[in-house]
């Protein structure tokens, strides 16, 4: 495999390692074995564990057969299990934190990326990036003693102004899908900022430049050429941040009050896919329990190829040219 | 519309310092040098620390760190630079489906896979089952990092006859390495905090766990156990737990911006 | 800079995998129930502290986990707060080719805490109460089942909110084991078990989130486990038991109610709610180590043969001090016997 080295190369040290090094970084061929390698471990990796959750809700998949999908009742004691009310908790908290956290989070990283003065941006992204290293128990804990409390004193001015429509009517008992809701949006904002603010920072200046010279303002740049320009960026971190969201254990199980049932209020208490794995798991009472908790991993896993699909088909309606 | 942004920011930063503010009222302050040195104590008897949760949870990084950081990073590159199209699109809606997997299950995976057929807890299946965790991360935060590097820049360097392995890995991943590196980092904290796949995995000890054959305690479990006990005591070094790993993982970013950069920062 | 990652890499790996274990240490892994991790912890440390060589590692990954850990063979020995059930022991047989005996270690017990604005008072609750109040069917807290019971007391016609356990526990068997004995109505409608379906009422995540939605929420009512309503300072109520009387959980009382026991089986394995006899607290349990009756290893078996043995002398003494009632004195002497099993 020759190469045409270009005439002026830095100077390398010389010995095997750095020999390897030299024929990987010229190799076109070997650097496309290897990181084609790396990516089909991912698909290794998803079908191996789609095997394993198919191969351990056997149990329950030959007892309930689809209608465990319709199902409402989730009894260990007689040995009932139905994922209904776990899938609409699960949907709804991810829709909850989508709709607060895109905008806060892009928002603040246009800001961060455009606005504020480098050392500033540099700094509080820095200590917005720790925000995700916080363990989820944390912002369990968190939740209960402070976000509880606090939502059950902005209530009132809640209900006055959106009491009006069945998603914020009944009782609030502080614990809610709206709740855990918040929760989530806090837990995936450092991705969106974080994400957001480098891509909209590497897109290149002379665009911008272009746009002011054509007489455009600060504001009319930044929506108008940056952002599409960072789009993709931008999208693949609020997968990201969806991903969080639908499989977050800890901080959701300690505020949405965990009743499986459906209730149209978001004021009203639910339960999600991954609390309830998380809740009863290690002490599921017989394989057919555990069974059941493995499936409804299954299910998550399905939910999320559907809600996968449904944001690409927004995203590749709103793009002119080229899927994601 | 610009000042709405501000507000965004106020308030994004606002939760984050109360956050950490919190953290540091309830946990920093009572921090001793005990908690960094002693093993830990049955409630009620005072002068316990977490030292061996500290080194547990330090070797649990560094092995998913090595597993999940190369793995995703070059997997990233392969869909930023070679990727044709259906395959590429098949292997980032994979990577968006794992990414979306409860951390409790990747840790009931990790234990039927490792766990069982070893026939005890181990640090390394606990690392494992984090690295899996980290490389869909990875790939998509190296893939949107690579891509946002503009394409002036990579033919650029191919009229200049380079090739295009060569193109990569001179010219655009040190470009994009500011972003790179945030992406490890997050990367980095997000699973830090992880305690699920550990349970079932790493296990926890109360004592120092040499090597990475035996079970090991780690920062998150330790929070968890103490924080949902009884024990006003063992609540309170549940915070300080709380902030030490915090703390950790401000040390990791700031070690390895030192590291990975020439000029000891990373510049803009 | 390649370089500068490499080394820095390859001392952080050396550094952390340098220590090996002292000759002769004998490390145990052990692992199950929540409820009783306070006290064995104490044991652990307390023993290891006066046989350096022998370090048993309890985690607490819950009953079912101790149950399936220990029939999987990645622990050394479980624990359970609720008796492994025909169907387990039986499995456990299978895969591990010997039987598995349960030790008791200590008593544990629910309390009904609540949270009704201007009333500080411990209220009295009968069985059927209870069960009336977790099954929906009593709704106030003016409500003749419990007013009865507390002359004196003046409650507000508020409606009640349930708060009990999301996650599966020993607790929550305890509870529905005792709700189940004391109406017919739960045990047909609801039954016992770690996790139930419950009527009504809003889901907390272990102790602390039933005992934070409790503080949170006005005219609410759930269990939590004695310790911890002692440790924090909760209000909590009487039980009637099946003698009449309306007990406060305490130490004594719940000892009295393994006391009051009229036959233990061989195995260990009963329930003790709603036991006869005068100031016995109806609802307490055993929690238990779930120990393989043949080990392997000449090492761990003599070591967690004598742990037994100390933990059933010098063990019992320091429950107290942590809010766990002691065995009482017929079951330690029958344990004792029973610690020959292992072989």
């Amino acid at each position: 495999m020759s190469v045409t080295a270009p005439t002026a190369l830095p100077a390398r040290p010389s010995g095997r390692a750095s020999a390897f090094w030299h024929r990987l970084r010229s190799g076109d061929d070997i650097a496309y074995v290897i990181t084609l390698t790396c990516a089909l471990t991912i698909l290794a990796l998803a079908v191996l564990l789609v095997f394993e959750l198919f191969r351990n809700s056997a149990l329950p998949r030959e007892k309930f057969g689809w209608s465990f999908l319709s199902g409402t009742t989730w009894d260990p004691v007689v040995g009932q299990y139905g994922a209904l009310p776990f899938i609409y908790g699960t949907v709804v908290t991810s829709a909850l934190a989508l709709l607060m956290g895109i905008p806060l989070g892009v928002g603040a990283a246009i800001f961060l990326a455009e606005l504020a003065p480098t050392k500033i941006s540099n700094g509080l992204t820095f200590l917005i990036e720790l925000l995700a290293a916080v363990p989820s128990v944390i912002f369990g804990l968190l939740g209960i003693f402070v976000l509880v409390p606090a939502l059950v004193a902005i209530e009132p001015a809640i209900r006055a102004v959106l009491g009006w429509t069945p998603l914020f009517s009944g009782p609030f008992y502080g614990v809610s899908l709206f709740s855990a809701g918040v929760v989530l949006t806090v837990m995936i904002i450092p991705f969106i900022i974080s994400i957001s603010r480098e891509v909209i920072l590497a897109v290149p200046t002379e665009q911008r430049e272009g746009a002011l010279a054509l007489g455009a303002t600060k504001w009319e740049t930044t929506w108008n050429v940056v952002l599409p320009f960072a789009k993709k960026g931008i999208m693949g971190s609020i997968f990201l941040a969806l991903a969080r969201s639908l499989g977050e254990t800890m901080a959701v199980t300690m505020v949405i009050g965990n009743e499986p049932k459906i209730h149209e209020s978001l004021f009203a208490p639910g339960y999600s896919i991954a609390a309830v794995i998380a809740n009863n798991f290690a002490e599921a009472s017989d394989s057919l329990e555990k069974g059941a908790l493995i499936e409804l991993g299954l299910v998550l896993f399905g939910l999320t190829i559907i809600i996968n699909g449904l944001a690409r088909v927004l995203v590749l309606s709103t793009t002119r040219k080229g899927a994601s | 519309m610009l000042s709405l942004t501000g507000v965004c920011t106020f308030l994004a930063v606002g939760t984050l310092l109360f956050v950490l503010g919190y953290l540091f009222f309830h946990g920093g302050t009572s921090l001793t040098w005990d908690f960094f040195t002693k093993l830990p104590t049955p409630v009620g008897e005072s002068g316990g620390g977490m030292a061996n949760a500290l080194l547990g949870s330090a070797k649990l990084l560094l092995l998913a760190s090595c597993i999940g950081i190369p793995i995703g990073f070059l997997g990233g590159v392969y869909l930023a630079e070679f990727g044709g199209s259906s395959f590429s699109f098949v292997v980032r809606y994979t990577t968006d489906l794992l990414n979306g997997v409860p951390s409790i299950v990747i840790g009931i995976f990790a234990y039927t896979l490792i766990v069982l057929p070893q026939g005890h807890f181990s640090t390394l299946s606990g690392g494992l089952a984090l690295g899996v965790m980290m490389i869909p991360i990875a790939i998509r935060s190296s893939e949107d990092f690579l891509k946002a590097v503009p394409v002036s820049l990579r033919e650029g360097a191919m009229a200049l006859g380079a090739s295009k392995a060569k193109t990569i890995f001179t010219v655009v991943i040190p470009a994009a390495k500011a972003g790179l590196i945030t992406g490890i980092m997050l990367n980095v904290a997000r699973v830090a905090g992880e305690t699920a796949p550990l349970i079932f995995t790493a296990f926890g000890n109360r004592y120092w766990s040499p090597g990475w054959d035996q079970p090991t305690a780690a920062l998150p479990v330790m929070i968890y156990t103490y924080a949902i006990s009884p024990y006003p005591d063992w609540k309170q070094q549940a915070w300080s737990a709380g902030f030490v790993l915090l703390m950790l993982v401000l040390a990791i970013n700031v070690f390895a911006r030192m590291i990975l950069s020439k000029r000891g920062h990373v510049a803009r | 800079m390649t370089r500068r990652v490499f080394i820095v890499n390859a001392a952080l790996v050396a550094t952390l995998t340098v220590g090996a274990a002292s000759a002769q240490q004998v490390l145990i892994n052990a692992g199950g129930a929540t409820f009783p991790y306070p006290i064995y912890s104490k044991w652990f440390d307390e023993y290891h502290k006066k046989f350096s060589n022998i370090a048993i590692n309890y985690a607490s990954i819950g009953s079912g986990g101790g149950i399936a850990q220990v029939t999987a063979g990645t622990v050394d020995f479980g624990a359970s707060d609720g008796p492994m059930t025909d169907a387990a022991i039986k499995e456990f047989q299978d895969k591990r080719g010997s039987a598995i005996l349960h030790f008791p270690t200590v008593l544990g017990a629910d309390v009904p805490t609540y949270n009704i604005p201007g009333v500080t008072a411990s209220l009295n609750f009968t069985g059927e109460a209870l069960a009336g109040i977790f099954l929906g069917k009593i709704t106030k807290w003016n409500d003749p089942e419990i007013a009865n019971a507390n002359p004196g007391v003046k409650l507000p016609s508020n409606n009640i909110v349930v708060v009990h356990r999301s996650d599966n526990s020993g607790t929550t068997y305890i509870w529905t084991d005792y709700l189940s004995k004391a109406s017919k109505d739960w045990e047909m409608k609801v039954g016992r078990g770690t996790g139930v379906n419950w009527p009504v009422g809003l889901g907390g995540k272990g102790n602390e989130g039933v005992s934070g939605s409790i503080q949170q929420t006005a005219n609410s009512v759930g269990y939590v486990e004695l310790a911890y309503a002692i440790q924090n300072k909760m209000t909590y109520g009487k039980v009637k038991n099946a003698a009449g009387e309306f007990v406060q959980a305490s130490l004594a009382s719940v000892t009295a109610a393994a006391a009051g026991m009229k036959e233990m089986p061989e195995d260990f394995r009963v329930s003790i709610t709603n036991p006869p006899g005068k100031g016995v607290y109806p609802i307490a349990s055993f929690t238990w180590l779930l120990i393989p009756s043949k080990i392997s290893d000449p090492a761990k078996k003599k070591a967690i043969k004598d742990f037994l043995g100390w933990m059933l002398a010098d063990g019992q003494k320091m429950t107290e001090a942590l809010l766990y009632a002691p065995l009482p004195k017929a079951v330690v002497t029958k344990e004792l016997k029973a610690i020959d099993k292992i072989q």
